[in-house]
């Protein structure tokens, strides 16, 4: 207990806004990864995804990648990654590490939404004269958006997790603390990092969640308050009211 | 017209699922596709709007072959009404009905104006339009899958059993409903149904099928319940059980007609009385 009030006071000292290594830039820069990991995940993953979904194609192969993909030892790749492109471009190489990691989700939420779209609905749209662009962003897109937002959601939250690891090539992050915290045995530093990126982790899934409930809402499914409930039975018509009488 | 010319279609799995097919759907007529389930009625249905590719054969529209025409643009002219109306869950009611006006580039005011009429047409409350589909009961989903079936004023309506689904009663309604539309806007209708009375309620001509999209018999209903041509279509549509058959009955001097179990279904008048 008493290392989580040493935490919780080191979070509070003034130090951490007015100090050399202000939580605001590091948190700054934590979000700031992640959002253009999953910004580029998501250009890359979706378009796939979408393909697979509505073609019927290439799910195997992308189980498979998506497989291997999640096997690979962030760190290492990471290590390598920026041996390769030189230390300068660390931030391209952790980008490119944290890409790897959040294709995978993103590219099953994308062809798991447009799989799980009732195949009738589908079918009737086509019948009707859409084109395949048509069904694919105006019936299967909308409908699958849900399990798209788990897809991205999930991602964002692994990248939130392992851009931890950005501290080790010099680029910063909440990582920094964590990793200060090793190697200076300063642990109320490593705790409080830890507990931030917790916080930011639980914050950004909240929003997802809230982004998810209203997709649903919008796609015509799920609960609604402004329209009439489903479960409240029609005022008959008189049509209906004159059956029922003959019925009596 | 819509003619069918020894027309087969295997599917890539090996099915023979329509063999030699062939049959004029004339124009302004209802023609009903009756048969058990697997005897390729969809099949059939779906062939004249190419969802369906026959392989063997040809499927004409006014003499143009179907598998010259692109198959969007031959879509957008037929209305397609199935058994589980297939509306789109995301979309109002009204904008469902709409679809394919405004594919076409219909603008949204006046395509929302023809939509609302259309729900007049098929009987549905105008206060329905900013439903959702779910929030429909399912004879409603139904008006709304046949009236966006009719939105782009196709001169042709496949309907695969449109009213399978519901009960008896709003299926009684629906068909009534469809009878009362056909007779206004006289459409080159194609009906498919597994419900022999469904086929003579609504059938100028009736097509009974067997396995393989094999015809049976064809007629007015009246020339096959006459005549059935073989003990398979005289068991299909009950004349073996006495199902189809009445009697009259002599009762206080009025002669009664009675049917195969029993019941009176009506009073005999002389022709000249009833007029
Ligand atoms: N896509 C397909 N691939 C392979 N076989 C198919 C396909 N669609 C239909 N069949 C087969 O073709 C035959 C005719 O099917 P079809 O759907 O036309 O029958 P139906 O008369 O409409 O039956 P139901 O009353 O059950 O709807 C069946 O044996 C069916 O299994
Ligand atoms: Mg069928």
């Amino acid at each position: 207990m008493n290392l989580f009030q040493d935490a919780l006071a080191w979070l509070t000292d003034p130090e951490r806004s007015a100090g050399p290594n202000p939580l605001v830039d590091r948190i700054g820069e934590h979000l700031w990864y992640t959002l253009l990991a999953l910004v580029v995940s998501a250009l890359i993953a979706i378009p796939l995804g979408y393909l697979i979904g509505h073609t019927g194609r290439g799910r195997q192969l992308a189980v498979l990648g998506s497989g291997a993909a999640r096997a690979l030892p962030s760190l290492g790749l990471l290590t390598i990654f920026t041996l390769l492109v030189g230390v300068g471009n660390a931030q391209v190489a952790a980008i490119a590490v944290f890409v790897i990691l959040g294709v995978p989700s993103i590219l099953a939420g994308a062809y798991a939404g447009v799989e799980a779209v009732d195949r009738t609905v589908v079918d009737a749209a086509r019948a009707m004269g859409m084109t395949e662009t048509q069904i694919l962003f105006r019936v299967e897109a909308p409908l699958g958006l849900p399990l798209l937002l788990g897809g991205l959601r999930s991602a964002a939250l692994q990248i939130i997790a392992t851009a931890v690891l950005a501290a080790y090539v010099g680029l910063g992050g909440l990582g920094i603390y964590i990793q200060r915290g090793i190697s200076l045995r300063t642990y109320d530093e490593m705790l409080g990092g830890a507990i931030l990126i917790v916080l930011l982790a639980l914050a950004v899934d909240a929003l997802f969640a809230i982004g998810e409930r209203v997709a649903r809402r919008a796609i015509g499914s799920g609960p609604t308050r402004s329209r009439p409930r489903p479960d409240r039975p029609e005022p008959l018509t008189t049509d209906q009211q004159s059956t029922l009488e003959e019925i009596r | 017209m819509i003619e069918f010319r020894g027309v087969g279609k295997r599917f890539a799995d090996g099915t023979d699922a329509v063999i030699d097919f062939s049959l004029v759907m004339p124009s302004h007529q209802v023609t009903v596709l009756v048969g058990s389930s697997g005897s390729g009625k969809t099949t059939i249905l779906r062939m004249i709007n190419r969802m369906v590719d026959a392989t063997e054969g040809e499927v004409e529209i006014d003499g143009e072959n179907v598998a010259t025409l692109e198959p969007v643009q031959l879509r957008r002219r037929i209305g397609y009404v199935m058994q589980s109306a297939g509306l789109l869950p995301h979309r109002r009611v009204l904008d469902n009905i709409t679809t394919v006006p405004r594919l076409n580039g219909m603008g949204r005011a006046t395509a929302d104006e023809l939509g609302l009429s259309l729900m007049d047409t098929v009987g549905l409350d105008r206060s329905l339009a900013r439903r959702y589909p779910h929030q429909l009961s399912g004879g409603q989903q139904q008006r709304v899958g046949v009236a966006r079936g009719l939105a782009v004023d196709p001169n042709i309506l496949l309907m695969d059993e449109p009213f399978g689904a519901v009960d008896p009663i709003v299926r009684a309604d629906l068909q009534a409903e469809l009878m009362r539309l056909q007779r206004d806007i006289g459409k080159t209708v194609v009906f498919v149904t597994h419900d022999i009375d469904e086929a003579f309620l609504l059938g100028d001509q009736v097509v009974i099928l067997a396995t393989g999209g094999v015809i049976a018999q064809k007629g007015t209903p009246a020339e096959i319940l006459a005549n059935p041509a073989s003990d398979f279509v005289a068991d299909f549509i009950g004349a073996d059980r006495g199902r189809r058959s009445l009697r009259i009955v002599e009762q206080a001097g009025r002669r009664i007609v009675v049917d195969g179990d029993g019941r009176a279904a009506g009073v005999l008048t002389d022709d000249s009385a009833a007029r």
